[in-house]
């Protein structure tokens, strides 16, 4: 019996769909290639360990593109809310102290963002490059160049809670995974999450429809300083060491999982789903790259070509019109080829210049 | 809807629905209006006309609240409105609603939430009642806009309509939002014949309602024919007022090639 047309529709249009099916795609190709350690259960676990702050920066960075802003600076909040609960944690001995300071330094690095782009106007681009360095060259200053080791960081009961183990499973896998879905609950049920896409959409619409667009714009980009203070403090907690520089590998894998996952630049269409599959393909293509035996710089280029198909496969799958101009546009040259081959169409091509 | 806006309007003694005193607008350098005075009746129609740039998307932003007023006070039925407290928002719960000029509808979006965006039905902690949202939008889409058969539901995309409907559906959005004025700004542009002759009879159903409208179109025969009252801007300023039957519809236009050549002449 054929499938109706409508189930066919339904199920191609379930959110994230097709890079779901290329995460499974990758792990298959993985058990294939390098079967002792994708058929093991403790490669998953490392991934559930490491991935969990790229995801989190990801979910929130969503947000942002969705509503066609961009944040460059959440490096610099890596470092700095490291920072500042190592070093809080440390004098005031407290490390509930240590997370509540490097939310709230998350919250305030947003929080300018969100002014000097809504507010005064500098495109998003330009002012969270600005805080970039403005943040990151701060964090250098305020710890002196220094690494901390926080060796005992583990005996502290929220440290057990946020990225402890449940027999061999990391709990930060738990906890990024419900920040995607509170995401998801944000921007496609929420009034919030709508006004960022009408915003993403067009922001003059959002306006005359009642929209207080710079306000939002500031509430997102608060959001984004926040989480990103959270997955920073995932990462010093997971490492037990706070570096000054450990933003810095974060900004173009971050970017890399959100678009991967099928959210659109231009902002107004946006996948939380798709953030999520992205993330676990970034986390894991390098990984697993390794593990196959590639040389290691084989492996960019291989995550280059995973991004590419993704992004490829996702203006197939949900732009159909520009799959037909495209599909129009080789028949055209194809047309045009056999017309100029010997014989028939110099005439043609002669009229045609 | 709003919850307060039954109990104004069940307070049916104002006179003018909508009050503009001596506003001005500058954007810059540009002076967009100077010194407007303008009202609209409780029942009335308002034409108001003048030529490109002449300052009549901005009056009605600032009517709609989209626009603070450099100068000047608002009133919306015989009150004052604190300018800081005027928006969008606010006119939606004064029962004001805007067609704008151009677009109007967040392209990317499905129709359920082009409908609603800016007042949401919302459950406890701003939670869309996304079930409703569309029920209501189907609905109306069926009923009211009568896309019955072209495949248009609440889940369709703006980008999967044409010009005209989806001009349809953001008066189909003013029109559900039962207003006391309705503000349209060139709602026909992009309309075929018929099409217009349902925005004309809409506009005279507004008026059969008991409720006032400003209607913005550059086709005068039109303008001329639902409008009560004619304002005519110019260069931002208000340079002429005619009652229904003061003004015949040669002596009209005749008045607004003048102001346009007068204006091309003096270089404007
Ligand atoms: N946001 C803005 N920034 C700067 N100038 C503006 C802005 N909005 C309007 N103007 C200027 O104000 C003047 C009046 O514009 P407005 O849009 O009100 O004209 P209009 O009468 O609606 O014209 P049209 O019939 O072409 O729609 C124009 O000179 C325009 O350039
Ligand atoms: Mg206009």
């Amino acid at each position: 019996m054929p499938v109706p047309e409508s189930a066919r529709k339904r199920f191609l249009e379930t959110e994230g769909l097709p890079i779901i099916a290329v995460l499974l795609a990758l792990v298959i190709v993985f058990m294939i290639a390098a079967p002792d350690v994708f058929l093991g259960y403790r490669i998953y676990m490392s991934f559930l360990a490491t991935v969990p702050p790229l995801l989190v920066l990801a979910a929130a960075l969503t947000l942002l593109i969705a509503a066609g802003e961009i944040d460059l600076s959440f490096p610099s909040v890596i470092a700095l809310s490291g920072w500042v609960l190592a070093y809080f944690t440390h004098v005031l001995g407290s490390p509930w102290f240590g997370l509540l300071l490097a939310l709230v330094a998350g919250g305030l690095v947003g929080w300018m963002n969100g002014i000097l782009v809504a507010r005064i106007g500098v495109p998003s681009i330009i002012a969270t490059l600005a805080t970039q360095f403005l943040w990151g060259g701060l964090t250098t200053v305020f710890s002196q160049g220094l690494s901390y080791s926080l060796g005992e960081v583990d005996q502290y009961l929220l440290w057990q809670l946020l990225v402890g183990r449940i027999g061999p499973f990391p709990v930060q896998a738990l906890w990024s995974l419900a920040v995607a879905g509170v995401l998801w609950l944000v921007l496609n049920r929420h009034r919030f999450g709508e006004h960022l896409l009408f915003i993403g959409d067009n922001a003059r619409v959002a306006e005359v429809v009642g929209v207080n667009v710079e306000r939002e714009k500031i509430r997102a980009f608060m959001l984004m300083g926040v989480l990103a203070a959270f997955a920073s403090v995932l990462l010093t907690f997971e490492n037990r060491s706070f570096f000054n520089t450990q933003g810095g590998g974060y900004l173009l894998e971050v970017m890399a999982a959100v678009f991967i996952g099928g959210t659109s630049v231009f902002g107004g269409r946006a996948s939380l789903v798709g953030t999520v599959a992205g993330s676990f393909i970034i986390g894991m293509v390098e990984a697993g790259l390794v593990a196959t035996g590639l040389q290691g710089f084989w492996v960019r280029a291989v995550v280059g070509v995973v991004f590419l198909a993704a992004v490829i496969g996702h203006i197939v799958i949900e732009e159909p019109e520009r799959r037909s101009a495209f599909v129009r546009a080789l028949r055209a040259r194809y047309d045009f080829v056999r017309k100029s081959s010997p014989g028939g169409g110099s005439r043609e091509r002669r009229g045609a210049r | 809807m709003s919850e307060a806006a039954p109990m104004e309007s069940a307070a049916q003694s104002f006179r003018h629905v909508v009050r503009l005193e001596k506003v001005e607008m500058t954007f810059g350098k540009v002076q967009a209006l100077s010194n407007v005075d303008f009202a609209v009746g409780r029942n009335e129609i308002v034409g108001l006309l003048g030529d490109n740039g002449a300052g009549k998307s901005t009056l009605i932003k600032i009517v709609s609240g989209v626009l603070r007023p450099t100068a000047g006070n608002v009133w919306v039925r015989d009150r004052p409105q604190d300018p800081d407290q005027y928006s969008v928002r606010k006119a939606h719960d004064l029962r004001i609603e805007t067609v704008h000029q151009g677009q109007t509808l967040g392209e990317k979006q499905p129709l359920w939430r082009n409908l609603f965006v800016g007042r949401q039905i919302t459950g406890r902690f701003g939670f869309i009642d996304v079930k409703k949202e569309k029920e209501i939008a189907d609905q109306l889409l069926r009923r009211a806009i009568g896309f019955r058969g072209h495949g248009i539901t609440a889940d369709s995309t703006v980008l999967d309509l044409s010009g005209g409907e989806r001009q349809g559906i953001a008066i189909a959005r003013a029109m559900y939002f039962e207003a006391d004025l309705i503000v349209l700004d060139e709602p026909t542009t992009a309309l075929a014949v018929s099409e217009v002759r349902k925005v004309l009879a809409f506009v005279e159903g507004v008026k059969a309602g008991g409720r006032a409208c400003i209607y913005i179109e550059h086709n005068l025969a039109h303008v001329h024919e639902v409008a009560d009252r004619l304002v005519i801007l110019d260069r931002g300023r208000v340079v002429g007022q005619f009652a229904k039957g003061e003004i015949s519809l040669a002596d009209l236009t005749a008045r607004m090639i003048a102001l346009h050549e007068g204006r091309t002449h003096a270089g404007a």
